[in-house]
C-alpha cells in the first residue's frame, strides 16, 4: 500500500490548484453537455426512448471521464516524471517504480471519477437521471477512469517528448469518441466500425452508463465491466513493464 | 562491518562498460569521496548502490542489506542528495519535507516534530512557507539536503553536492556536511571539486573510465602520486625556459602556453626565472594528482 503516498502527493497538489483544475475538468464538459444537448435536442426530440440531452449525458459523462483520466496520466504524469523529476525523488525512498505506477493510475482515475460523478450530479439536478439505478454510474465512472488512466500511463512512460501524446489523442481518442455511441447510437454505424468500437473501452462505458441514466439495469453488464477491467489490468501491467525499462537505463 | 561494500561491480549500457569492475568499502561514520571526470561512472555507481539499476555483475551490501535484493529495506535508512535538485515545485519548503517524509511511512506528527530542526540545519528557519521558485540555488540545495535527512538516515549519498553554487553557499554546505559526520552519519559523495574532496573526505577513490585508479586519504594520495612542490610558469620566452627547466625538475609538463614543473625542491627553478616570465609557486594539491592520473583531455 506504499502507492498511497504517491496518490496523496498528487491529491495535495490538486487541492492547492483546485480552482483551475475544477474549471477545466468540469466546466468544459458541462458547457458541451448543455450546449449540444439542448441545441441538438431541439431537433431530435427522442433517441432510443430518451430525450437527446439525457442520451448525450451518458456519453458525455464517459467522454469527460476519459479525457480527465487521459490528460492527468499523460500530461501531468509526464510533467512529474520527466520535467520535475518527481518520480526520481520518490525512488530514493523505499518505493519502487511499481508503486509510482499504481499511485499515478489510481490518482488519475480518482480525478476522472470526480469529473464523471459531478456530471452525473448535474444531470440529476436537471432531472435527466432520477432513478436510483444511476448510483451505479458512480463505480462505473471510476472503472472508466481506471481503464483510461492505465492506458494513458503507458503513453506517459513511453513518451520521449510532449508531441508523442498528440498521436494517441488524434489517432485514438478522437475517433473512439466518434464511434462509441457518445453522440449517436453506435448501432447505426457500419458493421466493421461497430466491431472496432466494441473492442475499445469507451463503448463499454457508455453501454453501462446509458441504461442506468434511463433508469434500468444495463444489459450484458458483466461483459462491459470485464472489458473495462481487462483494459485497466493490461494497462497497469504494460505501464509497469515500460516504466521499469525506462528507469533501468 | 562496512556501511557500504561493493565487490567486482559491473554495469554496461549497450557496448559501453560504464562501471568496469570496482570494489568499494565505506566504514560507518566515514566521509568517502568518489572523484572522477565527467562520464567516469560515478553517478552510475551511486545508482547501483541504491538499487535503482541492476548491476550486470558483482555484489553490493548497503547497511547490511543485499542490493538490489533488499534495496527497499536499505533505502529506508539512507538519504539521497541528487546531482540536480528535484524538489516539488508545487509545494512550499515545509510541505516538501512533509510529503517526502510520507514516502518513508513517517507519521505526520513525527514529521512535524522533525521539521524545525531540519529547517534550522538548512538555514531556512522562518522560510517554511516559502515557495520553491522563490529560493536561491544555495537554499534549494540545502533544502534538498534537509529532505534527504527527513528519515534520520545512517548513510547519505550526495551526487556533486555543491556543483553550481557560489563560494558562500558552498562553504555553508561544507560546514553542514562536517556537522553530519560529527553526528556519526556515513557520507558518500561524488565530486569533481578537488578542494571539496580534500576538505571533507576521510578517504577517497579516484575513478576513471569505470575503474578505480587510486584510493586513500587525500594526503596519502598526494604523497604517493605527486611531488610536493609545483611551479607554474607562463609568459614570453617560456619555451626556451622550459628546455632549461627540464634539467632542474624531475617532471615538467606543458599545457597550452603554461609550463608545470613538479619537484621536491623548486628553488633552483625559481632562481632561473627571469625577464617577463610570470609564475605561480604552490604546494601540490589533489587536483594535481587527479590530472596526473586521469589526464588533461576534456571529457564531454
Amino acid at each position: 500500500m506504499r502507492w498511497i503516498s504517491v496518490w496523496r502527493r498528487n491529491m495535495l497538489v490538486w487541492r492547492k490548484l483546485i480552482a483551475a483544475a475544477m474549471l477545466s475538468n468540469l466546466a468544459d464538459p458541462l458547457i458541451m453537455l448543455f450546449g449540444l444537448g439542448y441545441g441538438l435536442g431541439a431537433l431530435l426530440p427522442s433517441v432510443e426512448g430518451m430525450s437527446y440531452i439525457a442520451f448525450f449525458a451518458a456519453g458525455q459523462l464517459c467522454t469527460a471521464t476519459m479525457f480527465t483520466a487521459s490528460f492527468e496520466s499523460m500530461f501531468s504524469g509526464f510533467a512529474r516524471m520527466h520535467g520535475q523529476k518527481t518520480w526520481d525523488a520518490i525512488l530514493y525512498a523505499p518505493l519502487v517504480i511499481d508503486d509510482i505506477v499504481a499511485g499515478e493510475i489510481v490518482w488519475a482515475a480518482s480525478k476522472a471519477w470526480l469529473t464523471g460523478s459531478t456530471i452525473l450530479g448535474v444531470a440529476a439536478v436537471f432531472g435527466l437521471a432520477s432513478s436510483p439505478w444511476v448510483l451505479l454510474a458512480l463505480p462505473a465512472a471510476f472503472l472508466v477512469g481506471l481503464a483510461f488512466s492505465a492506458i494513458g500511463l503507458i503513453m506517459c512512460v513511453l513518451a520521449r517528448g510532449w508531441d508523442f501524446f498528440s498521436y494517441y489523442m488524434t489517432l485514438v481518442m478522437t475517433p473512439m469518441m466518434m464511434i462509441s455511441g457518445v453522440f449517436f447510437p453506435a448501432e447505426q454505424l457500419p458493421a466493421p466500425l461497430l466491431a472496432v468500437a466494441k473492442a475499445l473501452p469507451l463503448y463499454h462505458g457508455v453501454q453501462i452508463v446509458r441504461p442506468l441514466i434511463a433508469g434500468g439495469p444495463p444489459p450484458d453488464l458483466w461483459l462491459h465491466v470485464a472489458v473495462l477491467l481487462a483494459y485497466a489490468a493490461a494497462g497497469y501491467v504494460l505501464a509497469i513493464h515500460f516504466a521499469r525499462r525506462r528507469f533501468s537505463s | 562491518m562496512s556501511a557500504l561494500a561493493a565487490r567486482a561491480l559491473r554495469k554496461s549500457y549497450d557496448a559501453l562498460e560504464v562501471v568496469a569492475g570496482i570494489d568499494l568499502a565505506v566504514a560507518p561514520g566515514e566521509c568517502f569521496g568518489l572523484l572522477g571526470p565527467n562520464g567516469a561512472g560515478k553517478t552510475t555507481t551511486l545508482k547501483l548502490c541504491l538499487g535503482l539499476i541492476e548491476p550486470d555483475g558483482g555484489e553490493i551490501e548497503l547497511l547490511g542489506q543485499p542490493v538490489p535484493g533488499k534495496a527497499r529495506e536499505a533505502r529506508a535508512r539512507v538519504g539521497v542528495v541528487p546531482q540536480f535538485d528535484n524538489l516539488d515545485p508545487d509545494f512550499t519548503v515545509e510541505e516538501n519535507l512533509a510529503v517526502y517524509g510520507r514516502y518513508f511511512g513517517i507519521a505526520p506528527r513525527e514529521i512535524a516534530a522533525r521539521t524545525p530542526p531540519l529547517l534550522e540545519f538548512a538555514g531556512l528557519t522562518g522560510r517554511g512557507d516559502a515557495k520553491i521558485m522563490t529560493l536561491s540555488g544555495g537554499m534549494k540545495r540545502r533544502l534538498t539536503l534537509a529532505r534527504a535527512l527527513v528519515n534520520d538516515p545512517q548513510l547519505v549519498f550526495m551526487d556533486e553536492p555543491t556543483t553550481g553554487l557560489d563560494p558562500q553557499a558552498r562553504h555553508l554546505i561544507w560546514e553542514r556536511l562536517r556537522r553530519l559526520t560529527q553526528e556519526g552519519k556515513t557520507l558518500v559523495l561524488t565530486t569533481h571539486f578537488m578542494e571539496e574532496a580534500e576538505r571533507l573526505c576521510h578517504r577517497l577513490a579516484i575513478m576513471d573510465r569505470g575503474r578505480i585508479i587510486a584510493e586513500g586519504s587525500p594526503r596519502s594520495l598526494i604523497a604517493r602520486h605527486i611531488e610536493p612542490q609545483v611551479l607554474e610558469v607562463h609568459g614570453p620566452g617560456y619555451e626556451s625556459w622550459m628546455e632549461r627547466a627540464k634539467a632542474l625538475a624531475p617532471r615538467v609538463e606543458r599545457v597550452g602556453d603554461t609550463v608545470y614543473c613538479y619537484g621536491n625542491d623548486v628553488d633552483p627553478l625559481l632562481k632561473s626565472i627571469s625577464g617577463e616570465l610570470g609564475y605561480l609557486h604552490r604546494p601540490a594539491s589533489l587536483e594535481d594528482v587527479f590530472l596526473k592520473l586521469t589526464g588533461r583531455d576534456l571529457r564531454d
